[in-house]
């Protein structure tokens, strides 16, 4: 059981002081979710949980911790955005302690509510299935059906740097051929998208949740506060939603992990992860480049190269 | 007065409304998701059954709101009033706990200290037609909050969903004026018993679990608690649990400006963000986010208490529901009260 050596890992980790603390997924209070865990104490380690519902990129935790030595619990995209962010020098080198589980794909609680008639009050997994239950009704639903858009077109799930794996490594594979929202955004004229695009950011309510669950958001001051200069006002104008929403997607541009932990964090329940696939897309069959995969290669856009393409400059 | 409304004639009766007056009501603006606005048809009103994500305080204290505008016309500059409600209001269906929620907000923007002149205007305007909660959640915790699923505190008018028609009770002088709408019939005895057993039900499924029995006076010895070390963990340091919460009332003035016109706007903010205490100097009194986290609990169960007499948490479990790292107030409560 992953669960099981996750919390004998984390025992042996802090009683040998190996590291300090270790930051993994917790019991949530409500069904269907997990809530990140700090541990401290050797004592505490059975309230790490492994399940279908870890839905969260814990590596946006590293900012906070700046002394501590850590050990973290990293999915795929999770380690993805440890090796990013490494090459970002977010951290010293031999501060991390990666406690690496291969990824079953994470099943996306809005999903399944959505599946059901009345409140899910309790849930739990037997192989492929859920199994669900509320006041006046148990069912069964296949897992498949209810993945995260970004988890269905996964091909990292297995962490890509860990100083230990729990888990048999899983075979790689996309699900789907293209992100089903990517794929119906490219679908569409460039009106109908712009519409799209509006649709999506106008019930925006800049809680920034999109931008605090990212691991890659982490500059002191972000462009939406800065006051001098001041790049754009705090109401709800469209046109200051859809600045704000394509400007931090640009800045993802070659850095971003495909975790979507920005639209999972979203309440609004913006879809958010189309852009980002297609900027992700746009890096790889320009650059060959895929964020955090190879630990040495920066991202194509903070480097410079002589062979750089430079069709656009005209 | 105990009238009902026929789910059948539900469009006709929003239309007849919306011929004298201003309607705002839940709207789906995506799946599941929904929030309060103006509707301009009666087919745009939301009749599901899950409480928005973004609270009624929005219909008084809109999340972005001009306080005037400003231009230039030839030599002299003009400035322009918007503090002014041109027509009277209605908010439709809006949940006990929100409805608290405004109560307390009219203890700071209708109360000792300030009248603040675009909160009143818009609540004088309207009449408040609530709906009782006949399909709580498990996360509410209004009964712990002076509250409950059917109460019918804040409403002139009260809707309670018998399935093919609405009971209609009509509670102030405000609601009174709308005793003769055309499409309310006298409701039956039969109506009466059936609402009687939904909000007995209701009321069931939330107790009052919660104790919050001297909360202010243990957090009075907290400020320095380690306490706070551990609830900012977990706390990515969004907003959603200040902009979704139905009592926050944080906003920020700022003035938007062209060249020959302008206009002061406020704000929604929270006590979250780096950026709200941040002085002019550089210096921040509450530089990390265990000063932001404790600030936002300190202001519901401490601050506020001490200023009105008043928790400002009304139990919706909005903040509950939508937390990102999934934070739970009612476990955070239950710590502080253990002590």
């Amino acid at each position: 059981m992953i669960q099981e050596k996750l919390r004998q890992k984390a025992r042996e980790l802090l009683e040998s002081k190996a590291v300090d603390l270790v930051i993994g997924f917790g019991e949530g209070s409500l069904p269907l979710r997990v809530s990140p865990v700090f541990i401290r104490n050797p004592h505490e380690v059975d309230r790490l949980v492994w399940n279908s519902f870890c839905r969260q990129n814990l590596s946006t935790y590293l900012h906070k911790f700046k002394s501590l030595k850590i050990g973290l619990v990293v999915k795929g995209c999770d380690s993805r955005s440890v090796v990013a962010l490494s090459l970002e020098k977010r951290f010293k080198p031999d501060q991390l302690f990666l406690i690496g589980v291969p990824c079953q794909r994470m099943v996306d609680h809005r999903r399944v509510k959505r599946a059901v008639q009345g409140e899910i009050l309790h849930v739990s997994e037997q192989g492929d299935e859920l199994i669900v239950e509320g006041k006046d009704f148990k069912t069964r639903l296949n897992r498949k059906d209810f993945l995260y858009p970004s988890c269905q077109v996964c091909v990292h799930r297995n962490p890509v740097r860990a100083d230990l794996l729990m888990g048999e490594v899983v075979e790689e594979f996309s699900l789907l051929e293209t992100h089903p929202d990517m794929k119906g955004f490219l679908n569409k004229g460039v009106e109908e998208r712009w519409d799209y695009f509006e649709k999506e950011t106008g019930r925006c309510i800049r809680c920034y949740a999109c931008r605090e669950a990212c691991p890659m958001c982490y500059c002191p001051e972000c462009f939406v506060d800065n006051s001098n200069p001041k790049w754009m006002e705090q109401g709800l104008s469209p046109s200051d939603l859809e600045f704000y929403h394509i400007v931090r997607a640009y800045h993802q541009t070659g850095r971003c992990t495909a975790c979507g932990a920005c639209e999972r964090a979203c309440p609004m329940e913006i879809r958010l992860t189309y852009m980002t696939e297609k900027l992700n897309q746009d890096v790889k069959e320009l650059f060959g480049f895929e964020t955090g995969v190879d630990p040495q290669a920066s991202s194509p856009l903070s480097t410079f190269d002589v062979e750089d393409q430079q069709e656009f400059i005209k | 007065m105990t009238l009902k409304l026929d789910k059948k004639d539900f469009h006709s009766f929003l239309q007849n409304l919306m011929n004298d007056y201003e309607l705002f009501a839940p709207v789906q603006v995506a799946e599941g998701v929904a929030v309060y606005k103006k509707i301009e048809h009666p087919l745009e009103a939301a009749r599901f059954s899950l409480n928005p994500q973004k609270p009624a305080k929005e219909v008084f204290f809109p999340q972005s709101e001009t306080m005037f505008r400003y231009g230039k016309v030839g030599v002299k500059t003009e400035v322009t009033s918007t503090e002014k409600v041109e027509r009277k209001r209605i908010l439709l269906g809006a949940r006990p706990c929100d409805l608290q929620a405004v109560s307390l907000l009219d203890e700071i923007f209708q109360g000792r200290e300030y009248s603040d002149p675009y909160y009143i205007n818009k609540r004088q305007a309207t009449t408040v037609i609530g709906m009782g909660c006949s399909q709580p959640l498990s996360t509410c915790f209004c009964s712990s909050m002076e509250g409950g699923p059917f109460s019918r505190n804040h409403s002139d008018i009260f809707l309670i969903d018998l399935g093919e028609a609405y009971l209609v009770e009509v509670l102030t002088e405000k609601g009174k004026a709308f005793e003769k709408n055309p499409f309310f019939k006298k409701a039956t005895q039969k109506d009466l018993k059936a609402a009687k057993s939904i909000e007995k039900n209701a009321s069931n499924q939330v107790g009052a679990i919660l104790s919050l029995e001297g909360i202010e006076r243990k957090l009075d010895q907290m400020i320095e608690s380690p306490f706070w070390d551990r609830v900012q963990e977990r706390c990515i340091g969004c907003r959603v649990c200040t902009y979704l919460c139905p009592t926050c009332h944080c906003f920020d003035i700022a003035d938007e400006t062209l060249t020959t016109k302008g206009q002061r706007v406020r704000n929604w903010d929270s006590c979250l963000s780096s950026l709200y205490s941040q002085e002019t100097s550089g210096h921040n009194p509450r530089p990390t986010n265990r000063e932001r986290t404790r600030q936002r609990l300190m202001h519901k169960f401490n601050y506020f208490p001490k200023n009105v007499g008043r928790i400002a948490c009304v139990g919706c479990g909005r903040c509950v529901l939508y937390c990102p790292a999934d934070l739970d107030i009612r476990e955070t409560i239950k710590e502080i009260q253990k002590g």
